[in-house]
């Protein structure tokens, strides 16, 4: 038994190395190649590209690119995403989640519309088409004059409405003890009732959502 | 099939079905299936390749995934749901493993594959599918569970089936390279804090992701159940974060990226952030909190045999560990009895239970309770509501309640 155990102690020790060394698998990557991916933007303007774009160009590229999906001005179309209106509307009994009533940082919306948007044909736009678009949408939901230009320059200049209603998940503090406590097994209660039944083919037919 | 199933229709199944398995009380003559040769005890079968993949029997063609139509603007960037009312122990067959794209499902050769590390690294690397298979291994089972899911039932019931409430799940092993092996290849700087993991599809799907969580348990994976990755599950190559959200899992993954702080993409502040009653919102909600549904009886798995023994099952897990126990409760919670947890109990994977009861026939309220081995316990709809509003959505990892009637008609409901 010992003899195994020491066999199998030195096989681990001899294995081991390997496994916290590195593997020099891979190769290293181009600036080239780096720079086409890595096109992701954080609130602090890293990764924005030079360039900028105003209200009135976006008003026309947007009635073009997005309009369809989004309405001509930004209310949305079916059930596509809104992108403007809905301010004040977070604490209410059917809030409106836009970029202007909810996002709260301008970069997620310059870095989405740039990777993905339009939907169906994503990184098509110029980084100046995606400035236009971001300008027209701040228009949209009433933080800047028709006049505006967004830029690479004055991006960072911004913060979003909701920006500052954002906190850290407290879960653990606020619902973890409170949810940990001995579960009852008899006589938990005196009666029961039914108060709430769901709709008959709920799949197929839009209940009350 | 997807878009015609109502609930008439299962119904209709699903008493035939039980039609079928009872009727087995033979008249004087006895039971014909036996006193008469079968065509399939005198003829030959299928050879060898006749499906050289395999499918499931052809009267099994229900048990697939299903979407609700309504509930997005397209079935592109939409998300359908797994059987689990149809479904056994606690791994998922592939098949029918649901499905969530934000830009459809990208197909392409692995051939075509790359996957970058770049940021605050040593040396920023680039590997191919070939590379990656060169790498040391493991082997783990994780549930994966979409923070949507059961969503739709925060501010009462509404879905007509299981697979509608609880489906947003599954639950495989998957063959993949512990994270912090490639993140060790390439040197991750001390001022490396966060990773930022990208989709090659054409959303581009990212997500923020800490240090800690990534040098901890995360895999890069090309297998679930042991086969190559399905390509609406992220073929060829997907990020596995146990226990988290269903949404950090990027498929196709492209990219890792090093860095300093989060990057606050789409898909964590305008959406999976939890917008309490206040207005106020949270962010970064990643551990997915214990939870767990009565499978069967359900309203898609209603009681057709009548009064008897009877199986109650369901699925319990929870991100933070193992599920130690399940309480089952058959009069809406004023007495509960601890089911019978069966099958293996694995780190924030699915667990299965069973309540075996003789049933009399009269109505049920059913509830599952399950408490994880940190001790905390599945709370009902009505304490997350307290504390959250109405307006949260995401993570809603309340009790669910079916009522059971003298039919055995299964009802979902929401109880005083």
């Amino acid at each position: 038994m010992l003899r195994f155990l020491r066999a199998f102690l030195i096989a681990g020790l001899i294995a081991s190395p390997s496994m916290a060394g590195k593997f020099n698998l891979g190769r290293a990557a181009l600036p080239t190649e780096v720079a086409a991916w890595n096109i992701d933007v954080r609130p602090d303007g890293q990764g924005l590209p030079a360039g900028s774009g105003s209200v009135i160009q976006g008003e026309a590229l947007f009635a073009e690119q997005c309009a369809d999906c989004h309405g001509d001005f930004g209310e949305a179309v079916g059930r596509w995403p809104a992108l403007a209106g809905g301010n004040d509307t977070l604490a209410d009994e059917r809030p409106v989640k836009t970029i202007g009533s909810y996002w709260p940082y301008l970069s997620t919306a310059w870095d989405y519309i740039n990777r993905a948007m339009p939907y169906g044909d994503a990184q098509s736009l110029s980084a100046d088409e995606v400035y236009q678009l971001v300008a027209y949408i701040l228009y949209l939901n009433d933080e800047v004059d028709e006049d505006f230009v967004l830029s690479q320059e004055n991006f960072a200049d911004f913060t979003m409405p909701n920006a500052g209603s954002f906190r850290l998940d407290d879960r653990d503090q606020a619902e973890y003890p409170a949810f940990g406590l001995v579960a009852c097994m008899t006589d938990c209660k005196a009666s029961v009732q039914v108060i709430k039944r769901a709709i008959k083919d709920s799949s197929t037919t839009a209940a009350s959502q | 099939m997807s878009n015609k199933t109502s609930r008439r229709n299962f119904l209709k199944a699903g008493v035939a079905a039980g039609a079928g398995l009872v009727a087995t009380r033979a008249g004087a003559e006895g039971d014909p299936k036996i006193t008469s040769v079968q065509k399939w005890a005198q003829e030959l079968g299928d050879g060898v390749d006749h499906l050289p993949y395999g499918a499931p029997s052809r009267f099994e063609a229900d048990t697939v995934r299903r979407n609700v139509p309504w509930l997005t603007a397209d079935p592109i960037s939409a998300i359908n749901f797994t059987p689990i009312h149809q479904l056994d122990g606690i791994i998922t067959p592939n098949g029918v493993c649901f499905e969530r794209h934000h830009g459809g499902v990208a197909r392409y050769d692995p051939a075509d594959h790359r996957l970058m590390i770049n940021g605050l690294v040593d040396q920023e690397l680039i590997f191919t599918m070939a590379d990656l298979m060169r790498f040391p291994r493991e082997n783990h089972v994780y549930f994966l569970e979409c923070s949507a899911n059961t969503g739709m039932e925060w501010r009462g019931p509404q879905m007509d089936g299981v697979q509608y409430t609880h489906g947003m799940i599954h639950n495989v092993m998957y063959t993949g390279i512990p994270l912090r092996l490639l993140l060790k290849e390439a040197g991750v700087k001390t001022s490396g804090k966060w990773l930022l993991a990208e989709g090659a599809d054409s959303s581009g799907l990212t997500r923020s992701i800490p240090m800690e969580k990534a040098l901890d348990d995360c895999l890069v994976a090309f297998k679930m159940n042991g086969e190559a990755l399905r390509p609406e599950n992220g073929y060829p190559l997907r990020l596995v974060v146990p226990g988290w959200e269903g949404v950090s899992w990027i498929k196709w993954l492209r990219r890792l990226e090093v860095g300093d702080k989060p990057w606050h993409q789409r898909e964590e502040t305008s959406k999976y952030t939890d917008l309490m009653a206040d207005g106020t919102s949270r962010r970064f909600t990643w551990e997915m909190d214990a939870k767990s549904v009565i499978t069967s009886p359900s309203p898609q798995m209603p009681i057709t045999h009548g009064p008897g023994q009877t199986v109650i099952t369901g699925l319990a897990w929870s991100g933070h560990g193992t599920i130690p126990q399940v309480d089952i409760t058959l009069d809406g919670g004023i007495n509960w009895h601890k089911a019978r947890m069966d099958g293996p109990s694995l780190d924030k994977s699915l667990h299965r239970f069973y309540y075996d009861f003789v049933w009399d026939g009269k109505p049920l309220l059913l509830q599952s309770r399950a408490h994880d081995s940190t001790g905390y316990i599945q709370p009902t709809k009505d304490a997350l509501r307290d504390l959250r509003g109405a307006s949260s959505t995401y993570h809603n990892n309340g009790i669910q309640t079916w009522a059971v009637n003298a039919e055995g008609i299964t009802d979902n409901v929401e109880i005083s």
